[in-house]
């Protein structure tokens, strides 16, 4: 069974069209690169999935199902901003997410914050953009989902602390798990992924994976990227 | 660590490459046990399809072979290893003759050149 089917997707806003009529069929496994300029509908599909959007034409599965509260049970979902209130401390989030989620791991999130560098008991508040960020990816790889949605997980941080990111991607992720992720930081990721999509004005124009592209193309995703979407 | 493959090529075929100079160069000894996919992936931070990919392409040059149960090996056929080395060589060559063409220097030239040079390397040892 495919792990997410999307067929004939479209979602309007007032006076704009997301998504137009997409189709598109990805498999457990793979770490995705969901890429596209601002505005070309990458956020609105992640939300599509985590069900925080349902107001949308044609249908949605996830391991057959459609998207619903049982699905969400199934993905872990890192949104584009934060949702943290200034008081709160890791240790609370993790008692928190350890209420709502059964797939999440103390000791998981524990060891990542370690390797990190975060303290389980500094304030929100007191954390910089780069913290907040490292705290909310440590949260959601610390569940043993089917589905990781990650939007921007690594617009805020350093360099030195992108590779500490993707290296933590990497390890924690399971092989029989999917992680969908969007970035703009397309050079510095592209190896993660194997598979790309590239959402331009709400279609999908290019997906495939990664090597067979750059085989074709003679070019890596980033330089494909900038060629497509040049202004 | 960032931007480490060329662009234009396959991530796995650049890492097949490299795996491919360490088993020649002997860095990975006949016989020894390869790292799992996963850990190879992490250490090169690529995705472990991609990591996959690179690992059946050694497999498929006959460099490394899989025991079903305790994972994969690379090759002791030693002559396969140095067939694979003289190809890697040859490779060289031709991307150094293909330079120094570049500059206008022929292949006589570029023989002498190489062979008063390795005197003088030699020399100095």
């Amino acid at each position: 069974m495919n792990l997410i089917e999307i067929s004939n997707l479209s979602k309007t806003y007032p006076g704009t069209k997301a998504l137009k009529e997409i189709d598109l069929t990805l498999e457990a496994g793979h770490i995705i690169g969901l890429l596209g300029p601002n505005g070309s509908g990458k956020t609105t599909l992640m939300k599509i999935l985590t069900g925080i959007i349902r107001d949308h034409e044609g249908q949605v599965l996830i391991q057959g199902q459609p998207v619903s509260e049982k699905t969400k049970a199934l993905v872990s979902y890192l949104p584009d901003c934060s949702y943290f209130s200034s008081w709160m401390r890791p240790i609370d989030l993790m008692e928190m997410f350890q209420d709502f989620y059964r797939d999440f791991s103390r000791e998981k999130f524990r060891s990542m914050l370690q390797s990190l560098g975060l303290n389980e008991k500094q304030r929100i508040r007191t954390m910089s953009k780069g913290m907040v960020e490292k705290l909310q990816l440590c949260l959601v790889m610390s569940r043993d989902a089917h589905l990781y949605v990650l939007d921007e997980p690594i617009g805020g941080v350093d360099p030195a602390a992108r590779d500490y990111i993707m290296d933590t991607i990497l390890s924690n992720y399971n092989e029989h798990s999917t992680i969908l992720m969007s970035t703009h930081l397309i050079a510095d990721v592209e190896k993660l992924f194997d598979t790309v999509i590239f959402l331009k004005e709400g279609s999908v124009v290019l997906h495939g994976e990664i090597d067979d592209i750059r085989a074709r193309e003679g070019k890596s995703i980033d330089e494909l990227f900038r060629e497509v979407f040049r202004c | 660590m960032t931007n480490q493959y060329a662009s234009g090529i396959p991530i796995y075929l650049q890492l097949s490459d490299l795996f491919t100079h360490r088993i020649v160069s002997g860095e990975w000894a006949p016989g020894s046990k390869v790292e799992s996919v996963r850990d190879l992936a992490i250490l090169h931070e690529v995705n472990p399809n991609t990591m996959q990919r690179a690992l059946t392409q050694l497999e498929k040059d006959g460099l490394v072979y899989t025991e079903r149960t305790t994972g994969r090996f690379i090759t002791k056929d030693k002559e396969l290893i140095g067939k694979m080395k003289r190809k890697l060589a040859e490779e060289l060559i031709d991307a150094f003759m293909k330079q120094m063409e570049s500059i206008g220097i022929g292949k006589k030239e570029a023989m002498e050149l190489f062979l008063s040079r390795a005197k003088m390397e030699g020399g100095e040892q």
